[in-house]
C-alpha cells in the first residue's frame, strides 16, 4: 500500500473484514467478491474499492457468518462495503466538489426534486395563464400548449447531457484508479453479469433479502425497475425520432410505440421501485449501512414519482388536470436527470466496471 | 408460546448439527419435539457453526462430490487415523448411511458448493457447505420451525433424572429461571466438554489457562458428566482432545477456523526457550496439523513461535493476525519476547544443517537438514532472506473424545451393558464410539448427521409406540 494513500475509517473496517474472511473463505460460493479476495493477500485502498463495488449487498455472507455481531469480531461485509462504495462514489464524482453531496444524499435528492418541481411548475404558471394550465388540450401539440416545445426539449436535453457527461467522467475516473485491464470478452461477460444480476443470485437460490431465508424477489424487482427505466428511455428516444424524423407531433395514440413502451416501462418501474422500497422497510437492519439508506430511499421514491406521474399523465391527459400533471412529471424527470450522477444510480456503472476488472483478473 | 408443562414425545438437548438433525427427523416421523439450546439465538449451533464440510461415501460422482469414495477406502482412512480406536461395525454402518445423507440435507435447505470448486484435494471425499456451518444451521432451524419443532434458546439442561436407565424428567434453566421438562424420549446431543476448563484442568493442570477453545463456549459437558455420574457407560479417553496450532492472539473461545496457521512446514518452530522441539517437515501439513496442538500443549508455557523468511511467506494461507515482521532475526526475536542470542544460534545451527536439494512446496521434497536434533526432514531451506516473519502459536482445542457408549440404534448403553429405555445420543457426545482418537476431516459432521437421523427416528418410534 503506498504510504500516501488515504485510509478512511470505513476502509480500515473493510480491510479488517477482508483479512478475517481471507482466513476463513467459507463464503467463496456466494458471489464474485470472495474469489477476487482470495487472489490477494493484502488489500490496498484500490482493492477495497474494487471489492466493495463488486458486492451487491445480497447479505448472504452476513447471515452465514459465524463471526457476525454479537461475536466480538463483528464481521459484517455488506455493511462495511456499502460505506466504502458510497465513499468511492464521492471520491470520483465530477465535478469534484459535488462528491460532498454523497454524504447527505437523501437530503440532496429530496432538495433537487423540490427545486426542480417548483421551478417547472412556477415556469409553467408564469409562462402560461391559468386558463391554459387548466384548459383541456387534445390533438397534436397539446402538451406544447402547456410547456412550449423549445423549453421542454432544451431543459431536458441539457440536464440529460450533463448527467451523461458527469457519469462518464466519474466512471472513467473510477476505472483509472482501480487499475483494471480488460479485453472485449471481459466487457461482454461483465455486461452479461450486470444485466442478469448474476451475483445477486447468492450462488443459486437468491439473496437473503429481506431476511435470513433465500429469495429471488429482490433480483426480480430490480429487473423490473431497471428494465422499466430502459423502456421509458426507449419510449422517449422513439418519440424524438417521431418528432424530428417523421414530423409526428405528440401526444401519440395509446397504441403507438412510444406510449406502449412508456406505459409498460412505467408500470414495471412502479412495481420495481415500490417493491424495493417495501423490501427495504421489511429488511433486517443489521447488515445495512445506515449512512447510505437515506439516499437509497430518496432515489427509489424519486424514480417511483417519475413513473407514477408519467402514468397519471397518460390516464388523465384528456382532462383539465393534464397541464399541472405534465409540469409535475417534467419536474420529477428534471430532478432525476440532475440527481443521477450523485445518486445510487452510480452503482450500476461502477459495478459494471468492477465486474469488467474482475473478469479481466480471472 | 412453548408450553413446558406438556409431555413431549421427544426432548432434544443441544442446538448443534446432531441436535437439529435429530429434531427434524423425529418431527418428520410425527413426534412432538422440544429442542433446548443453551446458547442464545445469535450463538446457536455449538461447534457445528464453525464447520465447513461433510465426508460422504459415494459410488459415483454426485452434484457435490467428484469421483467415487467407497466403503472400504473410507473405512481404511478411518482405521488409519484412529489407530484402531474405533468400532468397525458401528463405523461401517455410519459410512454406509452417510451415502444417503446429502439429498436429505438438501431437502432441508442445506446448500453445497458445486463439486470441484472447494478445496480441490478434498472435493472427492468432502462436500462443502455453501457459506459454512452457520448457513447449514440456519437452514435446519428454518426447516425445524416450519415443521413445528418447539425451540428454546438460552435453555440449559442441568440434570436428567435417570432411574434404572430410564429418563423421567429434565431439570433446566430457561433464561435464568429453573423449570422441569418431561418427555417420553430424550436425545442427548450436547457436544463435548472442551469448553469446561475446570474439567480439563483435572488432566492438564494449569496449562489449560493457555489453551484456546476453537469453538463454542457452551460445550461444557454438563449433560455428559451428569449421565456418566448416573451409571451410563463411558467411552473414549477422558484426558485426550483434538488440538491444532493456532495464532496465540486468538480469542479464548469461538475464534473458529480463521485463527489457524499453516506456516509450520515452511518455517522452524521454537519454544519459549528459543529451542526447536519437533520435525516441522515430517509430512504434508494436512496430515500433521493435528499433532501440533498437542506438541505445543506440552511445551513450557504452552507457547511456540513459527519463524520464516521472505521466500517462505507466500507459501501458506494468510492468517487473520498480521505476522510479526523484522529485518533481522535478532529484531524478530526481540519482538517475540525471546532471548535474542538463543534464537540467533538456533537459526544459525539450523541454517548450517540445511542440505542442498529440490524444493517442492506441493509435496514431500528433498530439502532436509543433517546433523541437528530434531531434524527437519522436508522443505528445509535456509532462513536468510529478509524481511523475516514470525507468529506466536498456542494449542487450539477442537473437541474432547470422552463420550457415552451407544449401540447401532443410537441408544445409550448403561455401565452394565443394558440399553437405556428411552435415552439416545448423537454427535460429539457419542463420537468416541467411532472416532476414539485422531481425526478425519468432515467426519464429525457425518457422525452427527447419521446418528442424529438415527436417534431422531428411533426416539420418535419409541415415543409413539
Ligand atoms: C473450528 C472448527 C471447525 C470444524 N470443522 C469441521 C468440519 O469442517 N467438518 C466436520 O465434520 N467437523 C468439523 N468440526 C468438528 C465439528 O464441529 C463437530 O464434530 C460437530 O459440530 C459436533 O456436532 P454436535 O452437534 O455434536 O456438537 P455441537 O455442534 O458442539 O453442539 C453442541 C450443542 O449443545 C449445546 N449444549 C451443550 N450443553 C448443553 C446443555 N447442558 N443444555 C442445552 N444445550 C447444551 C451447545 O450450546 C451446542 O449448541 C470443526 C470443529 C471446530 C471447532
Ligand atoms: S463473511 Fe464470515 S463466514 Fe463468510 S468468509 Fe467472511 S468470515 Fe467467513
Ligand atoms: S454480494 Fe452478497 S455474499 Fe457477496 S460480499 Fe456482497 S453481501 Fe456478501
Amino acid at each position: 500500500m503506498p504510504a500516501t494513500e488515504m485510509t478512511t475509517e470505513a476502509m480500515a473496517d473493510a480491510r479488517r473484514n477482508m483479512e478475517i474472511c481471507n482466513g476463513c473463505r467459507y463464503c467463496e460460493g456466494f458471489c464474485a467478491v470472495f474469489p477476487a479476495m482470495q487472489r490477494r493477500r493484502e488489500f490496498s485502498g484500490a482493492d477495497l474499492d474494487h471489492l466493495a463495488n463488486l458486492c451487491h449487498g445480497c447479505q448472504g455472507c452476513f447471515h452465514a457468518c459465524q463471526y457476525a455481531p454479537p461475536h466480538p469480531w463483528g464481521i459484517n461485509v455488506p455493511q462495511a462495503f456499502a460505506v466504502v462504495r458510497a465513499e468511492s462514489y464521492a471520491a470520483h464524482a465530477w465535478p469534484k466538489p459535488m462528491g460532498q453531496v454523497f454524504a447527505r444524499n437523501g437530503t440532496l435528492v429530496s432538495l433537487l426534486t423540490a427545486i426542480a418541481v417548483t421551478l417547472v411548475l412556477a415556469l409553467a404558471g408564469i409562462l402560461q395563464s391559468g386558463d391554459v394550465m387548466l384548459a383541456t388540450h387534445t390533438g397534436p401539440g397539446a402538451f406544447f400548449a402547456v410547456i412550449p416545445y423549445g423549453v421542454m426539449v432544451w431543459t431536458a436535453s441539457a440536464a440529460f447531457l450533463y448527467a451523461l457527461l458527469a457519469l462518464a467522467m466519474a466512471t472513467a475516473s473510477y476505472w483509472r484508479a482501480s487499475g483494471g485491464k480488460a479485453r472485449p470478452i471481459h466487457i461482454a461477460r461483465a455486461i452479461h453479469d450486470a444485466m442478469t444480476l448474476k451475483n445477486l443470485g447468492g450462488g443459486g437460490d437468491g439473496c437473503n433479502y429481506p431476511g435470513e431465508g433465500f429469495s429471488h424477489v429482490r433480483r426480480w424487482l430490480h429487473h423490473a425497475m431497471a428494465y422499466g427505466f430502459l423502456l421509458c428511455f426507449a419510449a422517449t428516444s422513439v418519440a424524438t425520432i417521431f418528432h424530428h424524423g417523421l414530423g409526428w407531433i405528440a401526444p401519440y395514440s395509446p397504441i403507438s410505440l412510444p406510449v406502449l413502451l412508456g406505459t409498460i416501462g412505467g408500470i414495471l418501474m412502479l412495481i420495481g421501485t415500490t417493491g424495493l422500497l417495501w423490501l427495504k422497510v421489511l429488511a433486517d437492519p443489521a447488515p445495512l449501512a445506515r449512512a447510505v439508506l437515506g439516499g437509497e430511499y430518496a432515489m427509489l421514491i424519486l424514480l417511483a414519482s417519475v413513473a407514477k406521474t408519467g402514468l397519471l399523465l397518460l390516464l388523465l391527459r384528456a382532462t383539465p388536470l393534464m397541464g399541472w400533471l405534465l409540469a409535475l412529471h417534467l419536474g420529477f424527470v428534471l430532478a432525476l436527470f440532475l440527481a443521477l450522477p450523485y445518486s445510487k444510480f452510480v452503482h450500476g456503472l461502477f459495478r459494471t466496471a468492477a465486474l469488467i476488472r474482475d473478469h479481466g483478473e480471472r | 408460546m412453548v408450553d413446558l408443562t406438556r409431555t413431549y414425545d421427544v426432548l432434544v438437548i443441544g442446538g448443534g448439527n446432531a441436535a437439529v438433525c435429530a429434531a427434524v427427523t423425529a418431527r418428520e416421523a410425527g413426534a412432538t419435539v422440544l429442542l433446548l439450546e443453551h446458547a442464545p439465538k445469535h450463538f446457536r449451533g455449538g461447534n457445528s457453526r464453525h464447520t465447513r464440510n461433510f465426508r460422504g461415501m459415494h459410488t459415483a460422482p454426485t452434484k457435490v462430490l467428484t469421483g467415487a469414495y467407497l466403503e472400504d477406502e473410507y473405512w481404511d482412512d478411518l482405521n488409519r487415523v484412529t489407530g484402531g480406536h474405533t468400532d468397525e461395525a458401528l463405523a461401517r454402518m455410519t459410512i454406509r448411511v452417510s451415502a444417503e445423507m446429502t439429498p436429505w440435507m438438501e431437502a432441508c435447505g442445506v446448500r453445497f458448493q458445486p463439486a470441484l470448486s472447494g478445496t480441490l484435494s478434498l472435493s472427492r471425499t468432502n462436500a462443502f457447505f455453501l457459506g459454512g456451518g452457520k448457513a447449514l444451521l440456519n437452514a435446519y432451524y428454518a426447516t425445524a420451525a416450519r415443521l413445528g419443532v418447539d425451540i428454546l434458546y438460552d435453555a440449559e439442561v442441568t440434570h436428567l433424572h435417570v432411574d434404572d436407565g430410564f429418563v423421567r424428567s429434565a431439570d433446566i434453566t430457561y433464561r435464568g429461571f429453573p423449570a422441569t421438562v418431561t418427555a417420553r424420549c430424550v436425545v442427548a446431543a450436547s457436544g463435548g466438554f472442551q469448553a469446561n476448563l475446570d474439567w480439563m484442568r483435572k488432566y492438564w493442570g494449569d496449562a489449560v489457562d493457555n489453551f484456546v477453545i476453537r469453538g463454542t463456549p457452551y460445550a461444557k459437558g454438563r449433560v455428559l458428566r451428569d449421565l456418566l455420574d448416573q451409571g451410563v457407560a463411558p467411552i473414549g479417553d477422558p484426558t485426550q482432545f483434538h488440538a491444532v496450532a493456532l495464532d496465540a492472539r486468538s480469542p479464548q473461545f469461538d475464534g473458529g477456523i480463521s485463527t489457524r496457521l499453516d506456516s509450520v512446514p515452511f518455517s522452524i518452530v521454537v519454544n519459549r526457550d528459543g529451542q526447536r522441539f519437533y520435525d516441522e517437515g515430517e509430512d504434508v501439513w494436512p496430515k500433521r496439523y493435528a499433532i501440533w496442538g498437542r506438541l505445543i500443549a506440552q511445551q513450557p508455557g504452552q507457547i511456540a513461535y513459527s519463524i520464516c523468511d521472505a521466500k517462505a511467506f507466500e507459501l501458506f494461507m494468510p492468517s487473520v493476525y498480521p505476522a510479526l515482521k523484522a529485518d533481522s532475526i535478532a529484531e524478530l526475536a526481540h519482538k517475540m519476547g525471546l532471548d535474542v542470542a538463543t534464537v540467533e544460534k538456533t537459526v544459525a545451527d539450523y541454517n548450517a544443517a540445511v542440505q542442498p536439494g529440490r524444493f517442492d512446496s506441493s509435496g514431500l521434497d528433498e530439502c532436509r537438514t543433517e546433523g541437528i536434533t530434531p531434524p527437519k526432514t522436508h522443505w528445509a531451506r535456509r532462513i536468510e532472506e529478509g524481511p523475516f516473519y514470525g507468529y506466536p502459536l498456542r494449542p487450539g482445542i477442537t473437541f474432547t473424545y470422552l463420550g457415552v457408549k451407544v449401540n447401532e440404534n443410537a441408544r445409550v448403553l448403561m455401565a452394565d451393558g443394558k440399553p437405556s429405555a428411552n435415552l439416545f445420543a448423537s454427535g460429539e457426545i457419542m463420537a468416541g464410539n467411532i472416532l476414539g482418537r485422531g481425526y478425519l476431516a468432515g467426519f464429525g459432521m457425518t457422525i452427527g448427521t447419521v446418528f442424529g437421523r438415527i436417534a431422531g427416528r428411533e426416539a420418535a418410534r419409541h415415543a409413539r409406540n
